[in-house]
């Protein structure tokens, strides 16, 4: 990122210029207005994010049929928590077990399921993530906290225009009965993306 | 450098930031964490997903023109610099907006260079 060390400096780039303009030209010409941006904002801020897709989980973890339903075919399973956010509309659950650890990645761009993880993250979308999640998934899946037994499969789902994947991480035993409520509070946005383990 | 730690000094950078910032004008947070590490990035956000909304491209088609600018970027990067995703977008964006005669490049130049002209200390 560019040096930024007062207010003043960031309120000139370049980029928040060219986005202002832009904004101001496309209001001339009557194709939005600026508070739809702002709703939009708000939207992605407060409303769309990856404790939906804890729900999911949750529910996942304590209803059986529901979790069928969401491994065999996960838009239709989330259809009924009506979440806000789209990106869903073929969204594939993949599940994490005792022999196989799933992690996703965009390796084009940053396709993500945003109604059930929100906008992704800063590193989702790097070029070094991207890369590096394919060609030596091990490594890098340590460097973010995740050891996996040399024995455990990998399989790295690159998400596309057509296909979201989300992980069905392993419940923790410790948990395992408690309420969905409870259930939602522990499942991280990283496990939801494979790069953790709960 | 692992991923995570960019990530780290990523966000202590924005916090500075933030806290310069008028609170109206934070950006959001999403379970804690910033979605846009400037103003101008959400806006850039909202500008696609409004126009997307409201019919004037697909996803897709934003997409398309994401991966095309990525891809070509992705070439050139070099590990130690910090990645600019959405430098990325908006250029992904205004591409998009001058093929499909939405806005044109030229149109967008000139307002940029009087946006560029406004007397110093200018605030919106």
């Amino acid at each position: 990122m560019a040096d930024h060390d007062h207010d003043h400096e960031h309120k000139h780039e370049p980029q928040a210029i060219r986005a202002e303009a832009l904004e101001s030209l496309l209001i001339e010409k009557g194709l939005l207005t600026s508070d739809a941006i702002d709703d939009v904002i708000q939207r992605y801020g407060e409303r769309v994010g990856p404790l939906n897709g804890a729900f999911v989980i949750a529910r996942a973890w304590s209803d059986p049929e529901f979790r069928k339903h969401l491994l065999d075919d996960g838009s239709s399973a989330i259809a009924e928590f009506q979440f806000e956010g789209g990106q869903v509309d073929k969204l594939v659950v993949v599940e994490n077990t005792l022999s196989v650890h799933n992690a996703v990645v965009c390796t084009l761009c940053s396709c993500y399921p945003w109604a059930v993880l929100g906008l992704p993250p800063r590193w989702y979308k790097d070029p070094e993530y991207r890369s590096r999640i394919v060609r030596e998934p091990r490594a890098v899946l340590a460097e973010m906290g995740v050891e996996l037994a040399k024995d455990t499969e990998i399989r790295i789902w690159d998400s596309s225009a057509e296909v979201r994947y989300m992980v069905l991480p392993q419940q923790p035993e410790q948990s395992i009965g408690r309420p969905e409520e409870e259930l939602a509070a522990i499942v991280s946005r990283d496990s939801m993306i494979g790069v953790a383990i709960l | 450098m692992s991923v995570r730690q960019s990530e780290t000094i990523q966000h202590e950078t924005i916090q500075h930031e933030t806290m310069e910032l008028e609170e109206n004008i934070a950006p959001p947070m999403v379970n804690g964490e910033l979605l846009f590490d400037a103003p101008w990035q959400g806006r850039t956000f909202g500008i696609a997903r409004v126009l997307c909304e409201s019919g004037l491209f697909s996803w897709d088609e934003f997409r398309g023109s994401l991966i095309d600018r990525i891809g070509r970027r992705d070439e050139i990067h070099r590990e130690d610099e910090p990645y600019a995703y959405y430098d990325h977008f908006l250029v992904a964006l205004t591409n998009l907006l001058s093929v499909k005669g939405i806005c044109d490049i030229k149109e967008l130049i000139g307002r940029d260079e009087e946006f560029h002209a406004r007397p110093h200390g200018h605030d919106h």
